[in-house]
Protein backbone atom coordinates (compact mmCIF):
# COMPACT_ATOMS: atom_id res chain seq x y z
CA UNK A 1 0.00 0.00 0.00
CA UNK A 2 1.36 3.43 -0.72
CA UNK A 3 2.23 5.43 2.34
CA UNK A 4 0.88 8.72 1.26
CA UNK A 5 -1.57 9.87 -1.41
CA UNK A 6 -2.67 13.30 -2.25
CA UNK A 7 -5.39 13.04 -4.30
CA UNK A 8 -6.01 15.70 -6.64
CA UNK A 9 -6.37 18.44 -3.56
CA UNK A 10 -6.59 22.26 -3.75
CA UNK A 11 -6.30 24.46 -1.36
CA UNK A 12 -8.11 27.85 -0.44
CA UNK A 13 -7.15 30.58 1.86
CA UNK A 14 -10.27 32.40 3.50
CA UNK A 15 -12.28 33.94 1.15
CA UNK A 16 -9.86 33.86 -1.46
CA UNK A 17 -11.89 32.60 -4.69
CA UNK A 18 -8.39 31.91 -6.51
CA UNK A 19 -7.30 28.25 -4.80
CA UNK A 20 -3.65 28.80 -3.45
CA UNK A 21 -3.19 25.18 -4.89
CA UNK A 22 -5.06 23.46 -7.55
CA UNK A 23 -5.49 19.70 -8.55
CA UNK A 24 -2.17 18.44 -6.23
CA UNK A 25 -1.52 15.16 -6.68
CA UNK A 26 1.45 12.71 -5.67
CA UNK A 27 1.97 9.22 -4.70
CA UNK A 28 4.46 8.07 -2.58
CA UNK A 29 5.61 4.52 -0.56
CA UNK A 30 8.03 3.44 2.08
CA UNK A 31 11.37 4.97 2.57
CA UNK A 32 11.22 7.43 -0.26
CA UNK A 33 12.01 10.50 -0.37
CA UNK A 34 9.82 13.44 -2.64
CA UNK A 35 11.76 17.54 -3.54
CA UNK A 36 9.00 20.14 -4.07
CA UNK A 37 10.56 22.69 -5.52
CA UNK A 38 9.57 26.39 -6.59
CA UNK A 39 9.79 29.70 -5.95
CA UNK A 40 8.61 31.56 -2.83
CA UNK A 41 4.65 32.20 -3.38
CA UNK A 42 4.58 28.41 -5.44
CA UNK A 43 2.18 27.23 -2.77
CA UNK A 44 4.86 24.24 -1.28
CA UNK A 45 4.68 24.85 1.98
CA UNK A 46 0.91 24.54 1.77
CA UNK A 47 1.05 21.22 0.43
CA UNK A 48 2.95 20.02 3.25
CA UNK A 49 0.89 22.27 5.91
CA UNK A 50 -2.15 19.89 4.47
CA UNK A 51 -0.63 17.13 4.37
CA UNK A 52 -0.21 17.86 8.49
CA UNK A 53 -3.56 19.53 9.14
CA UNK A 54 -1.74 22.30 9.80
CA UNK A 55 -3.25 25.34 7.78
CA UNK A 56 -2.53 28.58 8.56
CA UNK A 57 -5.21 31.50 8.76
CA UNK A 58 -8.15 29.81 7.70
CA UNK A 59 -6.51 27.63 5.17
CA UNK A 60 -8.82 24.82 3.55
CA UNK A 61 -8.67 22.00 1.52
CA UNK A 62 -11.50 22.13 -0.72
CA UNK A 63 -11.35 19.52 -3.43
CA UNK A 64 -9.49 15.76 -3.23
CA UNK A 65 -8.38 13.76 -0.33
CA UNK A 66 -5.07 12.82 1.37
CA UNK A 67 -4.87 9.06 2.39
CA UNK A 68 -1.98 8.03 5.12
CA UNK A 69 -1.83 4.68 5.20
CA UNK A 70 -5.13 4.15 3.11
CA UNK A 71 -6.68 6.40 5.96
CA UNK A 72 -8.02 9.99 5.20
CA UNK A 73 -6.72 12.97 7.22
CA UNK A 74 -9.06 15.20 6.11
CA UNK A 75 -11.84 14.24 8.64
CA UNK A 76 -9.55 13.22 11.84
CA UNK A 77 -10.99 14.50 15.03
CA UNK A 78 -8.34 16.87 17.32
CA UNK A 79 -7.60 13.65 19.16
CA UNK A 80 -6.74 11.62 16.55
CA UNK A 81 -4.63 14.32 14.59
CA UNK A 82 -3.13 14.39 18.23
CA UNK A 83 -1.70 10.81 17.66
CA UNK A 84 -0.54 10.82 14.65
CA UNK A 85 1.08 14.35 14.48
CA UNK A 86 4.85 13.98 16.54
CA UNK A 87 4.83 10.09 16.27
CA UNK A 88 3.88 8.65 12.84
CA UNK A 89 4.14 12.39 11.11
CA UNK A 90 6.66 14.58 11.84
CA UNK A 91 8.15 18.04 10.77
CA UNK A 92 11.11 19.61 10.45
CA UNK A 93 10.95 23.23 10.10
CA UNK A 94 13.33 25.96 8.82
CA UNK A 95 15.10 27.48 11.48
CA UNK A 96 14.20 24.75 14.96
CA UNK A 97 15.50 27.72 17.01
CA UNK A 98 12.14 29.26 16.85
CA UNK A 99 10.23 26.61 17.41
CA UNK A 100 11.75 26.00 20.94
CA UNK A 101 10.64 28.03 23.66
CA UNK A 102 13.59 30.78 24.12
CA UNK A 103 12.97 30.83 27.86
CA UNK A 104 13.09 26.90 28.84
CA UNK A 105 16.15 24.70 28.64
CA UNK A 106 16.09 22.28 25.55
CA UNK A 107 15.63 18.99 28.15
CA UNK A 108 12.50 20.22 29.65
CA UNK A 109 10.71 20.59 26.13
CA UNK A 110 12.09 17.54 24.96
CA UNK A 111 11.05 15.63 28.19
CA UNK A 112 7.81 17.20 27.78
CA UNK A 113 7.40 16.10 24.27
CA UNK A 114 8.58 12.65 24.96
CA UNK A 115 6.42 12.13 27.84
CA UNK A 116 3.16 13.60 25.60
CA UNK A 117 3.74 10.74 23.11
CA UNK A 118 4.70 8.20 25.69
CA UNK A 119 3.79 6.83 29.21
CA UNK A 120 7.53 7.08 30.52
CA UNK A 121 9.25 8.64 33.49
CA UNK A 122 11.00 11.66 33.11
CA UNK A 123 14.75 9.85 33.47
CA UNK A 124 13.94 7.89 31.02
CA UNK A 125 12.56 10.72 28.65
CA UNK A 126 15.96 12.72 29.74
CA UNK A 127 17.70 9.40 28.43
CA UNK A 128 15.92 8.83 25.70
CA UNK A 129 16.36 12.82 24.80
CA UNK A 130 19.97 12.14 25.10
CA UNK A 131 20.34 8.94 23.19
CA UNK A 132 17.99 10.83 20.05
CA UNK A 133 20.85 14.08 20.40
CA UNK A 134 23.96 11.66 20.45
CA UNK A 135 22.60 9.75 17.10
CA UNK A 136 22.06 12.82 15.43
CA UNK A 137 26.13 13.14 15.41
CA UNK A 138 25.56 15.88 18.38
CA UNK A 139 28.53 16.01 20.77
CA UNK A 140 28.04 15.31 24.46
CA UNK A 141 23.78 14.91 24.50
CA UNK A 142 23.55 15.67 28.08
CA UNK A 143 25.55 19.24 27.97
CA UNK A 144 22.62 20.31 25.43
CA UNK A 145 20.22 18.96 27.11
CA UNK A 146 20.87 21.50 29.61
CA UNK A 147 21.66 24.11 27.54
CA UNK A 148 19.35 27.06 26.60
CA UNK A 149 18.38 27.55 22.81
CA UNK A 150 20.57 30.58 22.84
CA UNK A 151 23.71 29.07 23.39
CA UNK A 152 23.32 26.66 20.33
CA UNK A 153 24.51 27.63 16.75
CA UNK A 154 22.22 27.22 13.96
CA UNK A 155 23.26 24.34 12.73
CA UNK A 156 23.14 22.52 16.11
CA UNK A 157 19.72 23.52 16.94
CA UNK A 158 18.79 22.20 13.70
CA UNK A 159 19.64 18.92 14.57
CA UNK A 160 18.41 19.21 17.72
CA UNK A 161 15.01 19.94 15.74
CA UNK A 162 15.62 16.92 13.60
CA UNK A 163 16.44 14.85 16.88
CA UNK A 164 13.17 15.62 18.15
CA UNK A 165 11.37 15.13 14.94
CA UNK A 166 13.01 11.79 15.26
CA UNK A 167 12.23 10.40 18.22
CA UNK A 168 9.76 8.20 17.54
CA UNK A 169 10.97 6.86 13.86
CA UNK A 170 7.55 8.78 12.42
CA UNK A 171 7.18 7.20 9.02
CA UNK A 172 6.78 9.81 7.15
CA UNK A 173 8.96 13.26 7.62
CA UNK A 174 7.89 16.43 6.17
CA UNK A 175 11.24 18.65 5.59
CA UNK A 176 10.27 22.72 5.11
CA UNK A 177 12.98 24.56 3.67
CA UNK A 178 15.38 22.68 6.80
CA UNK A 179 18.89 24.03 5.42
CA UNK A 180 17.77 27.09 4.44
CA UNK A 181 19.16 29.30 6.73
CA UNK A 182 22.25 27.54 7.81
CA UNK A 183 25.90 27.57 6.14
CA UNK A 184 26.95 25.71 2.92
CA UNK A 185 29.44 23.14 5.30
CA UNK A 186 26.15 22.51 8.01
CA UNK A 187 23.76 22.36 5.09
CA UNK A 188 25.85 20.11 3.59
CA UNK A 189 25.69 17.72 6.90
CA UNK A 190 22.26 18.03 7.85
CA UNK A 191 21.34 16.80 4.10
CA UNK A 192 23.34 14.11 4.77
CA UNK A 193 22.32 13.08 8.27
CA UNK A 194 18.67 13.38 6.57
CA UNK A 195 19.93 10.77 4.44
CA UNK A 196 21.16 8.51 6.52
CA UNK A 197 18.04 8.62 8.88
CA UNK A 198 15.86 7.44 5.47
CA UNK A 199 18.59 4.41 5.18
CA UNK A 200 18.54 3.62 8.62
CA UNK A 201 14.81 3.80 9.56
CA UNK A 202 13.24 3.40 5.86
CA UNK A 203 11.36 6.88 6.98
CA UNK A 204 9.84 8.56 3.64
CA UNK A 205 10.40 12.39 3.36
CA UNK A 206 8.65 15.20 1.59
CA UNK A 207 10.94 17.88 1.49
CA UNK A 208 9.92 21.55 0.32
CA UNK A 209 13.37 23.61 -0.78
CA UNK A 210 13.81 26.15 -3.08
CA UNK A 211 17.54 25.02 -3.56
CA UNK A 212 17.47 22.79 -6.48
CA UNK A 213 20.63 21.57 -5.82
CA UNK A 214 19.90 19.69 -2.77
CA UNK A 215 16.40 19.13 -3.74
CA UNK A 216 17.95 17.09 -6.84
CA UNK A 217 20.64 15.48 -4.52
CA UNK A 218 17.63 14.34 -1.87
CA UNK A 219 15.22 13.33 -4.29
CA UNK A 220 13.34 10.20 -5.62
CA UNK A 221 10.74 11.62 -7.11
CA UNK A 222 11.18 15.77 -8.30
CA UNK A 223 8.11 17.96 -7.94
CA UNK A 224 8.20 21.33 -10.04
CA UNK A 225 5.40 24.34 -8.65
CA UNK A 226 4.44 27.47 -10.03
CA UNK A 227 1.68 29.33 -8.63
CA UNK A 228 0.17 26.50 -6.77
CA UNK A 229 0.35 24.13 -9.91
CA UNK A 230 2.13 21.39 -10.60
CA UNK A 231 4.50 21.93 -13.98
CA UNK A 232 6.56 19.28 -13.69
CA UNK A 233 7.27 15.91 -12.19
CA UNK A 234 8.87 12.83 -12.44
CA UNK A 235 12.34 10.84 -10.94
CA UNK A 236 14.97 12.81 -10.71
CA UNK A 237 16.69 11.83 -14.41
CA UNK A 238 13.46 12.89 -15.93
CA UNK A 239 12.99 16.48 -14.32
CA UNK A 240 16.74 17.35 -14.35
CA UNK A 241 17.54 15.95 -17.90
CA UNK A 242 14.80 15.95 -19.86
CA UNK A 243 12.33 19.36 -18.78
CA UNK A 244 9.28 19.28 -20.29
CA UNK A 245 8.22 22.73 -19.07
CA UNK A 246 9.73 26.01 -19.99
CA UNK A 247 9.65 27.17 -16.52
CA UNK A 248 11.42 24.37 -15.21
CA UNK A 249 14.08 25.11 -18.09
CA UNK A 250 14.34 28.21 -16.85
CA UNK A 251 14.62 27.92 -13.38
CA UNK A 252 17.17 25.05 -13.81
CA UNK A 253 19.48 27.56 -16.06
CA UNK A 254 19.16 30.20 -13.41
CA UNK A 255 21.02 28.13 -10.49
CA UNK A 256 24.21 29.37 -10.47
CA UNK A 257 27.40 26.50 -11.06
CA UNK A 258 30.79 26.48 -10.56
CA UNK A 259 32.14 26.77 -13.55
CA UNK A 260 28.84 27.75 -15.37
CA UNK A 261 27.58 30.56 -16.98
CA UNK A 262 30.07 33.91 -15.92
CA UNK A 263 28.56 37.26 -16.28
CA UNK A 264 31.49 39.45 -16.96
CA UNK B 1 45.01 42.96 -12.40
CA UNK B 2 47.34 46.31 -13.05
CA UNK B 3 43.90 48.37 -12.41
CA UNK B 4 43.06 51.32 -10.46
CA UNK B 5 43.00 50.45 -6.99
CA UNK B 6 39.82 52.54 -5.13
CA UNK B 7 39.74 51.36 -2.04
CA UNK B 8 42.50 49.69 0.20
CA UNK B 9 42.27 48.08 3.52
CA UNK B 10 45.04 48.03 5.33
CA UNK B 11 45.66 45.34 8.37
CA UNK B 12 42.24 46.34 9.40
CA UNK B 13 41.06 44.83 12.82
CA UNK B 14 37.99 45.38 14.47
CA UNK B 15 36.94 44.41 17.57
CA UNK B 16 34.28 44.16 20.28
CA UNK B 17 33.94 43.88 23.94
CA UNK B 18 32.23 39.87 25.03
CA UNK B 19 30.56 38.94 27.74
CA UNK B 20 33.09 38.11 30.74
CA UNK B 21 35.73 40.40 29.69
CA UNK B 22 37.03 38.97 26.78
CA UNK B 23 36.89 40.39 22.85
CA UNK B 24 35.59 39.31 20.09
CA UNK B 25 38.21 39.71 17.37
CA UNK B 26 35.10 39.97 14.03
CA UNK B 27 37.76 41.07 11.76
CA UNK B 28 41.84 40.34 12.25
CA UNK B 29 44.38 42.27 10.10
CA UNK B 30 42.02 41.93 6.75
CA UNK B 31 44.00 43.50 3.84
CA UNK B 32 41.98 44.16 0.58
CA UNK B 33 41.77 46.01 -2.41
CA UNK B 34 39.15 46.89 -4.41
CA UNK B 35 39.58 48.29 -8.13
CA UNK B 36 37.81 50.52 -10.31
CA UNK B 37 35.24 49.08 -12.32
CA UNK B 38 35.75 45.69 -10.89
CA UNK B 39 33.78 43.22 -8.51
CA UNK B 40 35.18 42.00 -5.23
CA UNK B 41 33.55 39.07 -3.81
CA UNK B 42 33.92 38.06 -0.47
CA UNK B 43 32.57 34.80 0.97
CA UNK B 44 32.29 33.12 3.94
CA UNK B 45 30.77 31.19 6.80
CA UNK B 46 27.67 33.41 9.21
CA UNK B 47 30.20 34.81 11.56
CA UNK B 48 33.40 35.04 9.96
CA UNK B 49 33.35 39.02 10.09
CA UNK B 50 32.28 39.86 6.20
CA UNK B 51 29.35 41.98 7.23
CA UNK B 52 31.76 43.55 10.37
CA UNK B 53 34.41 44.45 7.35
CA UNK B 54 32.22 46.03 4.64
CA UNK B 55 30.08 48.15 7.28
CA UNK B 56 33.54 49.22 8.31
CA UNK B 57 33.91 50.68 4.49
CA UNK B 58 30.84 52.07 4.10
CA UNK B 59 31.74 53.61 7.90
CA UNK B 60 28.66 52.09 10.25
CA UNK B 61 31.95 50.80 11.98
CA UNK B 62 35.62 52.30 13.02
CA UNK B 63 38.06 50.03 12.80
CA UNK B 64 40.21 49.42 16.15
CA UNK B 65 42.92 49.43 14.44
CA UNK B 66 44.02 49.18 10.44
CA UNK B 67 43.38 52.06 7.89
CA UNK B 68 41.22 52.20 5.19
CA UNK B 69 42.21 54.30 1.98
CA UNK B 70 39.69 55.72 -0.37
CA UNK B 71 41.49 57.40 -3.12
CA UNK B 72 44.24 57.62 -1.43
CA UNK B 73 42.91 59.52 2.02
CA UNK B 74 42.08 57.38 5.26
CA UNK B 75 38.54 57.61 5.50
CA UNK B 76 38.36 56.57 9.18
CA UNK B 77 39.54 59.61 10.43
CA UNK B 78 37.30 61.93 9.04
CA UNK B 79 34.23 63.86 11.16
CA UNK B 80 32.02 66.07 10.58
CA UNK B 81 31.20 67.78 7.07
CA UNK B 82 34.08 65.77 5.50
CA UNK B 83 32.32 62.20 6.43
CA UNK B 84 29.14 62.82 5.32
CA UNK B 85 31.04 64.54 2.09
CA UNK B 86 32.56 60.71 1.66
CA UNK B 87 29.48 58.83 2.49
CA UNK B 88 28.51 59.76 -1.15
CA UNK B 89 30.77 58.00 -3.26
CA UNK B 90 30.63 54.65 -0.99
CA UNK B 91 26.61 53.77 -0.88
CA UNK B 92 24.94 50.36 -0.03
CA UNK B 93 22.22 47.56 -1.07
CA UNK B 94 21.27 45.96 1.89
CA UNK B 95 19.45 42.04 2.27
CA UNK B 96 16.14 42.41 2.93
CA UNK B 97 14.67 44.86 0.52
CA UNK B 98 11.01 45.10 2.56
CA UNK B 99 13.32 46.06 5.55
CA UNK B 100 15.36 48.73 3.90
CA UNK B 101 12.66 51.29 3.18
CA UNK B 102 10.48 53.38 5.06
CA UNK B 103 6.70 51.64 4.64
CA UNK B 104 5.08 54.88 5.06
CA UNK B 105 7.71 56.41 1.62
CA UNK B 106 6.86 56.38 -1.74
CA UNK B 107 9.20 55.32 -4.35
CA UNK B 108 9.69 58.66 -5.79
CA UNK B 109 10.69 60.19 -2.35
CA UNK B 110 12.92 56.78 -1.34
CA UNK B 111 15.17 56.98 -4.63
CA UNK B 112 15.44 60.37 -4.23
CA UNK B 113 16.57 61.07 -0.50
CA UNK B 114 19.58 60.76 -0.75
CA UNK B 115 19.55 63.37 -3.91
CA UNK B 116 17.74 65.89 -1.06
CA UNK B 117 19.85 64.91 2.08
CA UNK B 118 22.83 66.31 -0.08
CA UNK B 119 20.99 69.27 -1.81
CA UNK B 120 21.69 67.97 -5.05
CA UNK B 121 18.03 68.55 -6.60
CA UNK B 122 15.50 71.05 -6.11
CA UNK B 123 11.56 69.24 -4.65
CA UNK B 124 9.99 69.88 -8.12
CA UNK B 125 13.17 68.20 -9.78
CA UNK B 126 11.84 65.04 -7.91
CA UNK B 127 9.61 63.11 -10.09
CA UNK B 128 11.98 63.20 -13.50
CA UNK B 129 14.91 62.19 -11.01
CA UNK B 130 13.02 59.33 -9.70
CA UNK B 131 11.55 57.93 -13.34
CA UNK B 132 15.70 58.12 -14.42
CA UNK B 133 16.64 56.11 -11.83
CA UNK B 134 14.12 53.65 -11.91
CA UNK B 135 14.68 53.64 -15.70
CA UNK B 136 18.50 52.49 -14.99
CA UNK B 137 17.58 49.59 -12.88
CA UNK B 138 14.44 48.56 -15.40
CA UNK B 139 11.44 49.22 -13.68
CA UNK B 140 8.51 51.17 -14.80
CA UNK B 141 8.28 54.68 -14.64
CA UNK B 142 4.88 54.26 -13.27
CA UNK B 143 6.30 52.76 -9.64
CA UNK B 144 7.50 56.14 -8.77
CA UNK B 145 3.92 56.76 -7.04
CA UNK B 146 3.92 52.95 -5.76
CA UNK B 147 4.79 52.12 -2.04
CA UNK B 148 7.14 49.37 -1.18
CA UNK B 149 4.75 46.72 0.02
CA UNK B 150 3.11 47.45 -3.65
CA UNK B 151 6.18 45.51 -5.32
CA UNK B 152 7.43 41.98 -5.28
CA UNK B 153 11.05 41.13 -3.97
CA UNK B 154 12.77 41.32 -6.98
CA UNK B 155 11.18 44.79 -7.61
CA UNK B 156 12.14 45.76 -4.21
CA UNK B 157 15.85 44.80 -4.48
CA UNK B 158 15.70 46.96 -8.04
CA UNK B 159 14.66 49.74 -5.85
CA UNK B 160 17.38 49.53 -3.56
CA UNK B 161 19.99 49.91 -5.90
CA UNK B 162 18.11 52.94 -7.76
CA UNK B 163 18.65 54.69 -4.49
CA UNK B 164 22.09 53.45 -4.36
CA UNK B 165 23.07 54.57 -7.71
CA UNK B 166 21.17 58.63 -7.01
CA UNK B 167 24.52 60.04 -5.96
CA UNK B 168 26.48 58.25 -8.57
CA UNK B 169 29.13 56.21 -6.35
CA UNK B 170 32.54 55.31 -6.85
CA UNK B 171 31.27 51.95 -4.66
CA UNK B 172 28.29 50.23 -4.17
CA UNK B 173 28.29 47.59 -0.99
CA UNK B 174 25.58 44.60 -1.76
CA UNK B 175 25.34 42.63 1.81
CA UNK B 176 23.77 39.66 0.69
CA UNK B 177 21.63 41.56 -1.63
CA UNK B 178 20.40 38.35 -3.78
CA UNK B 179 19.93 35.77 -0.88
CA UNK B 180 16.61 36.65 0.05
CA UNK B 181 15.84 36.53 -3.50
CA UNK B 182 14.35 33.40 -5.62
CA UNK B 183 16.95 31.87 -8.47
CA UNK B 184 15.54 33.56 -11.41
CA UNK B 185 15.28 36.99 -9.81
CA UNK B 186 18.51 36.58 -8.53
CA UNK B 187 19.69 35.78 -11.76
CA UNK B 188 18.36 39.26 -13.51
CA UNK B 189 19.44 41.55 -10.90
CA UNK B 190 23.28 39.72 -11.04
CA UNK B 191 22.55 40.86 -14.63
CA UNK B 192 21.68 44.13 -14.14
CA UNK B 193 24.51 44.69 -11.82
CA UNK B 194 26.79 43.80 -14.49
CA UNK B 195 25.25 46.23 -17.11
CA UNK B 196 25.44 48.90 -14.55
CA UNK B 197 28.90 48.17 -13.73
CA UNK B 198 30.01 48.16 -17.61
CA UNK B 199 28.20 51.24 -18.25
CA UNK B 200 29.28 53.36 -15.69
CA UNK B 201 32.47 51.90 -14.20
CA UNK B 202 31.06 51.42 -10.45
CA UNK B 203 33.31 48.66 -8.05
CA UNK B 204 31.22 46.67 -6.24
CA UNK B 205 31.50 44.65 -2.58
CA UNK B 206 29.63 41.95 -2.70
CA UNK B 207 29.18 39.17 0.24
CA UNK B 208 27.69 36.45 -0.15
CA UNK B 209 27.29 32.85 0.78
CA UNK B 210 27.15 31.39 -2.03
CA UNK B 211 30.55 30.42 -3.92
CA UNK B 212 28.68 29.40 -7.02
CA UNK B 213 27.19 32.84 -7.36
CA UNK B 214 30.03 34.93 -6.42
CA UNK B 215 32.66 33.08 -8.81
CA UNK B 216 30.04 33.63 -11.38
CA UNK B 217 30.22 37.23 -11.88
CA UNK B 218 33.24 38.65 -9.22
CA UNK B 219 37.06 40.00 -10.60
CA UNK B 220 38.21 38.62 -7.27
CA UNK B 221 37.36 36.81 -4.40
CA UNK B 222 37.76 37.00 -1.24
CA UNK B 223 37.54 33.68 1.59
CA UNK B 224 37.01 34.76 5.32
CA UNK B 225 37.15 32.57 7.80
CA UNK B 226 36.51 33.36 11.68
CA UNK B 227 38.04 37.13 11.22
CA UNK B 228 40.69 36.00 8.83
CA UNK B 229 41.21 36.18 5.11
CA UNK B 230 42.18 32.72 4.33
CA UNK B 231 42.15 33.12 0.59
CA UNK B 232 42.13 35.35 -2.13
CA UNK B 233 42.01 34.42 -6.08
CA UNK B 234 40.50 35.58 -9.56
CA UNK B 235 36.60 34.72 -9.19
CA UNK B 236 37.30 32.63 -12.73
CA UNK B 237 39.67 30.36 -11.20
CA UNK B 238 37.55 29.43 -7.79
CA UNK B 239 36.41 26.27 -9.43
CA UNK B 240 39.56 25.26 -10.45
CA UNK B 241 42.15 26.73 -8.43
CA UNK B 242 41.41 26.89 -5.10
CA UNK B 243 43.98 25.95 -2.76
CA UNK B 244 43.04 26.61 0.58
CA UNK B 245 41.67 23.43 2.87
CA UNK B 246 38.82 25.58 3.90
CA UNK B 247 37.71 26.71 0.01
CA UNK B 248 38.37 23.09 -0.69
CA UNK B 249 35.57 22.13 1.42
CA UNK B 250 32.93 25.18 0.89
CA UNK B 251 33.48 23.87 -2.57
CA UNK B 252 33.14 19.94 -1.69
CA UNK B 253 29.42 21.09 -0.19
CA UNK B 254 27.67 22.94 -2.71
CA UNK B 255 24.85 21.24 -4.31
CA UNK B 256 24.84 21.14 -8.20
CA UNK B 257 21.99 20.34 -10.03
CA UNK B 258 24.84 18.98 -12.41
CA UNK B 259 26.61 16.93 -9.71
CA UNK B 260 26.89 13.22 -9.70
CA UNK B 261 24.09 12.37 -7.57
CA UNK B 262 25.19 8.83 -6.69
CA UNK B 263 28.37 10.35 -4.62
CA UNK B 264 28.04 11.05 -1.05
CA UNK B 265 28.11 14.87 -0.28
CA UNK B 266 31.48 15.79 1.22
CA UNK B 267 31.36 17.98 4.61
CA UNK B 268 33.39 19.12 7.08
CA UNK B 269 31.64 17.01 10.16
CA UNK B 270 33.12 19.90 12.86
CA UNK B 271 31.52 23.16 13.89
CA UNK B 272 33.80 26.29 14.11
CA UNK B 273 35.35 27.35 17.10
CA UNK B 274 33.44 30.38 18.99
CA UNK B 275 34.98 33.77 17.74
CA UNK B 276 35.65 34.77 21.18
CA UNK B 277 37.70 31.51 21.83
CA UNK B 278 39.89 31.11 18.76
CA UNK B 279 42.50 28.84 18.72
CA UNK B 280 46.43 30.13 19.03
CA UNK B 281 47.86 29.47 15.80
CA UNK B 282 45.61 28.41 12.25
CA UNK B 283 41.99 29.26 13.00
CA UNK B 284 41.08 26.16 10.61
CA UNK B 285 42.98 24.00 12.20
CA UNK B 286 40.32 21.89 14.43
CA UNK B 287 38.38 20.96 10.95
CA UNK B 288 41.15 20.93 8.63
CA UNK B 289 42.91 17.10 7.12
CA UNK B 290 46.29 18.40 6.72
CA UNK B 291 46.69 19.95 10.48
CA UNK B 292 50.01 19.83 11.79
CA UNK B 293 52.16 20.88 14.86
CA UNK B 294 52.85 24.01 13.01
CA UNK B 295 49.67 24.78 12.17
CA UNK B 296 48.89 24.96 15.91
CA UNK B 297 51.35 27.42 17.14
CA UNK B 298 52.08 30.14 14.39
CA UNK B 299 49.17 31.62 12.28
CA UNK B 300 50.03 31.16 8.66
CA UNK B 301 50.35 34.45 7.42
CA UNK B 302 48.82 35.71 3.53
CA UNK B 303 51.24 34.79 0.96
CA UNK B 304 51.68 35.42 -2.55
CA UNK B 305 51.25 31.97 -4.57
CA UNK B 306 50.85 33.14 -7.94
CA UNK B 307 49.09 36.58 -9.77
CA UNK B 308 46.61 37.85 -8.04
CA UNK B 309 46.40 34.65 -5.88
CA UNK B 310 46.96 34.96 -2.00
CA UNK B 311 46.13 32.28 0.39
CA UNK B 312 47.38 32.27 4.60
CA UNK B 313 48.11 28.34 4.97
CA UNK B 314 51.65 26.19 6.14
CA UNK B 315 51.09 23.95 3.40
CA UNK B 316 52.66 26.85 0.96
CA UNK B 317 55.53 27.42 3.32
CA UNK B 318 58.86 27.45 1.20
Amino acid sequence: MDLLKIQDISVRYGKNPKPTIEHFNLTMGEGEVVSVVGESGSGKTTVIRAVLGLLPGGGQVTDGDILFEGRSLLKLSKNEWRELRGSDVSMIFQDSGAMINPIRKIGSQYVEYIRTHEKISKKDAFDKGVEMLEKMRLPDGKNIMNSYPFQLSGGMRQRVGIAMAMTFSPKLLLADEPTSALDVTTQAQIVRQIMELRDQFGTSVIIVTHNIGVAAYMADQLVVMQHGKVVDSGNREKVMNHPTNDYTKNLLAAVPEMGGKRYV
Amino acid sequence: MSDEIILEAKHVTKQFPASGGRTLKACNDVNLTVYRGKTLGIVGESGCGKSTFVKMIVQMFQPTEGEILFDGKDITKLKGEELRQSRRKIQMVFQDPAAAFSPKMKIVDIVTEPLMNFGLIKRNEKEAKAKELLRMVDLPEEFIYRYPHNMSGGQRQRVGIARALALEPEIIVCDEATSALDVSVQDRIIELLVKLQKEKGISFVFICHDMALVQSFAHQVAVMYLGNIVEVLPGNEVGTNAQHPYTQAMLGAIFSTHMDFSKKIESIESEAPSPVDVPDGCPFQNRCDHCREICKKEKPKLKQIADNHQVACHLFDS
